[in-house]
């Protein structure tokens, strides 16, 4: 399959370039005192980034089928896990009560 | 070796395994469809190691598109990465270039928050880094070769409310931002930037990193606040 070769290779090294190179460069030389200042806040901007749609815009089903539609599962079950968090300042209970609040939604609406 | 480090990375691999495998099957399962064997659905799964990627490609493979336009796709979708690799960097900097070059090799969304997270709180711990990262990519590829294998479109693996382990390890992640000024602006105008162009830019994912980008650069806009009121100072210096 000389093809999904071919697919997964080039896949592979454009994947990879952009996770290396950047270490690769800043590494050998100091950094200015505003990079690290900025990307000391990469963090919370990613985190959220990859949260808000998680949250806000999940869907269930295949798209272009009738079952796929909005799905407000994921911004419900946030509510306790950023409760829990919030209040006890513990990772897995923050993990622990949005799995919980998912699993009680899931075995409500099957 | 230490395996002993190595070992207590799975501690922290836990929720990523867990939120892992069923997205990880599902991939195997939509990777059949596409015309794949197990074997190249878990050879992907290791070596690109990207799900939202992963994802894009076997739909796109189904719809028939070539493999420049699948590659092309797959690097705009994993660009962000650039900048979590950039972030990592002020931590990892001594640890030489193999190292760093098998490390970067297992960057995902996830083992980026949890390794920041790590790294700013216990500090850049090799043994533990490799073994947190191990587990989770092992979890990633042995997933999708199950999905490959024995999946159906019928399997339901979100029941236990599994599909929430990701979404709840990056609240737990960012909570802690939310308790300084800078990291909540970073965190809201990022989150509600990505929002925003979400559905605009093309379901490409390059919203993660216009957006990320934008609420960096706001937060450290923000004047300095007086360090004396809170104390969350092991998240702001990092």
């Amino acid at each position: 399959m000389p093809d999904i070769l071919l697919l997964i290779a080039g896949m592979t090294l454009v994947t990879y370039l952009p996770r290396w190179l950047p270490m690769l460069l800043l590494s050998s030389r100091p950094l200015p005192g505003w990079l690290t200042r900025w990307l000391s806040m990469v963090a919370p901007a990613i985190f959220g980034a990859l949260l808000a749609p998680a949250l806000f815009l999940a869907h269930t089903g295949e798209p272009g089928t009738a079952s796929y539609a909005r799905d407000y599962s994921y911004l419900i079950a946030a509510v306790p896990a950023f409760a829990a968090g919030w209040y006890f300042r513990s990772f897995l209970a923050t993990i622990a009560a949005g799995m919980g609040a998912m699993a009680l939604l899931r075995f409500f609406s099957f | 070796m230490d395996i002993r480090g190595f070992c207590s990375g799975l501690r922290y691999a836990m929720p990523i395994m867990l939120g892992y495998f069923p997205v990880g099957f599902a991939y195997g399962v939509l990777a059949v469809k596409a015309g794949l064997s197990p074997f190249w659905a878990g050879m992907m799964s290791f070596f690109v190691y990207a799900g939202s990627a992963q994802f894009i490609a076997v739909g796109m493979l189904v719809a028939g598109a070539s493999v420049p336009a699948i590659v092309l796709v797959t690097f705009v979708v994993n660009l962000r990465h650039l900048l979590m690799s950039a972030a990592l960097t002020p931590f990892v900097r001594t640890w030489g270039v193999p190292a760093q070059a098998w490390f970067a090799f297992e960057l995902t969304d996830e083992s980026f928050a949890m390794n920041l997270g790590r790294f700013s709180t216990r500090g850049a711990f090799k043994p533990e880094t490799f073994g947190m990262n191990f587990f989770a990519h092992i979890t990633w590829v042995t997933a999708g070769v199950l999905g490959a294998a024995f999946g159906s479109t019928g399997s339901n693996l979100e029941a236990f409310g599994l599909d929430f382990a990701l979404a709840g390890m990056f609240v737990a992640l960012l909570l802690p931002w939310l308790r300084t000024q800078r990291g909540l602006a970073a965190a809201l105008v990022a989150g509600g930037l990505s929002l925003a162009l979400a559905e605009g830019m093309g379901g490409q994912r390059l919203h993660v990193l216009v957006a990320a980008v934008a609420g960096a650069t706001v937060a450290c806009l923000l004047p300095e606040k007086a360090p004396a009121k809170e104390q969350d100072t092991e998240h702001t210096n990092a």
